[in-house]
């Protein structure tokens, strides 16, 4: 059994806006090797959660470590060894893919030399080797997120999180990255958190949390969450939503 | 201690000097904007506005020399409300994310993002007095080195008012409102146009508005500068409320304390 510490564990983390509570005592783990879904529909507090987890937001209650580094103690050492691809594409379009993992990089205290080598490794895997001194501007929504995927790792880190990565891309693509990641997170040994309301990303095998207004409702395999039902009926049935 | 600090720093002045170099009509525009004000307005009210002896200048001098210092100042005013405009695009579009996720301190990464947008506008307030040299206003050429700190220090002034108004602007579209609500009233209530015993002549009240106006003191700093000259109350002035906009910006952008922190994730 490893010692490693887990790459992700959230522990009884509320947060409010004001009056509004948006998460209530919510705990999860995103384990080694295993690619973890965070299921919910939106508004239901994922994007919230994945602000804490950035530091974008402080921690009102609870606890949050990344790779057994509390991040309200140590937030430096606790970003350090997280990735993260956001929802709305963040890529600089007016430059370079070379120039965006140079800038990611210096952000991650990566010098020069270090950064081009690793981010051609990356690319190649990607399938953009020759993309490299395109403007990110003039990839296609997949291929760019498929940077950004690569951006994120270039640090090497413990913890991959993403946020609705696929929104907005066709069917195809979104079913590579899906396997990508699933990929990456057995090759490399990372922690991949991925938050979707997509129920066709998730594989039976995955472990999945399902949160509904700011609070975790079931936890367990996908396969587990369903039991005799689809995914999608069950989570329908736990949410209370209409299909 | 984390290595890598001044890779960093190096990084983020990095990509907004290639974004400038990429934005080739924000440099003419910059440029454009203080050039009008000389040849345009500064000759049509020299024949208005006589100036008699005052500091730092040894002798009468002509309404074009006198502008000139509060256009420096000008130039830089934008430019700090551009980087603001920026950072506002860039929390929209996500790319301020991808800042402030880096491991290191917030107040650092915020820190290089000012110093980047200083150095920027050195370069362009440098290539206005070039050509406002030629035009005939002619500092003493010792006056351009001792420019420069004076620029770096009234830079990073406008520059943290622009980073903390960032903080507090919601979406781009109110940006222009805001801006209006800045740009105009603190360029016109200052010494930037006409010397601050003028204004008394006018209105008392806004000659003191004027006086307590930070943007008069980085006009003032910059013009005794350029003349080789310090004046003391503009460069305390200068400092002080740079630090305090600088430490109210580092605040606005704390992940538990902040404005950007009150704001609704989804």
């Amino acid at each position: 059994m490893s010692s490693e510490p887990v790459p992700l564990a959230i522990e009884g983390v509320s947060h409010r806006y004001g009056s509004t509570e948006a998460l209530r005592d919510v705990s999860l783990e995103a384990a080694r090797g295993q690619f973890t879904v965070l299921l919910g529909v939106n508004g239901a507090g994922k994007t919230t959660l994945f602000n804490l987890i950035t530091r974008l937001f402080g921690t009102q209650s609870g606890r949050i470590t990344v790779g057994g580094v509390d991040l309200g103690r140590a937030p430096s050492d606790a970003l350090a060894q997280m990735g993260v691809v956001f929802q709305s594409r963040a890529l600089d379009t007016s430059l370079t893919v070379a120039q965006n993992m140079l800038y990611q990089g210096a952000l991650h205290g990566l010098a020069r030399r270090q950064t081009l080598a690793r981010a051609e490794a990356l690319l190649g895997r990607m399938g953009l080797s020759e993309r490299m001194h395109d403007k990110a501007g003039r990839l296609s929504g997949g291929q760019q997120r498929r940077v950004e995927i690569a951006r994120a790792l270039l640090h090497k880190p413990r913890l991959i999180l993403c946020d609705e990565a696929t929104v907005g891309l066709d069917v195809r693509s979104r079913a590579d990255i899906v396997a990508e990641m699933h990929r990456l997170a057995a090759d490399e040994g990372l922690g991949v958190l991925w938050t979707t309301h997509l129920i066709d990303e998730v594989a039976p095998e995955d472990p999945v949390y399902v949160l509904h207004k700011g609070a975790i409702l079931a936890s367990g395999s996908a396969a587990e969450i369903a039991g005799e039902r689809t995914l999608e009926a069950a989570f329908l049935a736990l949410t209370g939503t209409e299909a | 201690m984390r290595p890598g600090w001044l890779i960093c720093a190096r990084g983020i002045i990095w990509r907004e000097a290639l974004r400038f170099l990429q934005q080739k009509e924000r440099f003419f525009a910059a440029l454009v904007r203080p050039l009008v004000w000389l040849f345009i307005f500064a000759a049509g009210f020299r024949a208005v506005l006589g100036l008699s002896i005052t500091e730092p200048y040894q002798t009468y001098i002509l309404y074009e020399t006198y502008v000139v210092p509060g256009l420096c100042a000008m130039i830089q005013l934008f430019n700090g409300m551009q980087s603001s405009l920026s950072m506002v695009y860039d929390r929209e579009t996500g790319a301020m994310r991808t800042l402030l996720i880096s491991p290191y301190p917030r107040w650092f990464l915020l820190a290089s993002k000012l110093a980047a947008s200083v150095i920027v506008s050195l370069f362009q307030v440098y290539a206005f007095l070039a050509i406002a040299y030629a035009w005939g206003v002619e500092p003493p050429l010792l006056g351009f080195v001792t420019l420069l700190p004076a620029l770096v220090l009234s830079g990073m002034l406008l520059g943290a008012i622009g980073l903390f108004l960032s903080s507090a602007i919601k979406q781009l579209e109110n940006f222009a409102g805001v801006m209006n609500f800045v740009i105009f009233p603190t360029f016109f209530a200052s010494s930037a146009l006409y010397p601050l015993w003028r204004l008394r002549e006018g209105s008392v009240w806004l000659h003191d508005i004027a006086l307590f106006n930070p943007f008069t003191h980085c006009v003032e700093l910059i013009r005794f500068a350029l003349y080789l000259e310090v004046n003391w109350i503009s460069l305390a002035v200068v400092v002080g409320t740079g630090a305090a906009f600088l430490g109210g910006a580092f605040l606005a952008y704390d992940p538990s304390r902040g404005l950007i922190a009150r704001r609704r994730g989804g």
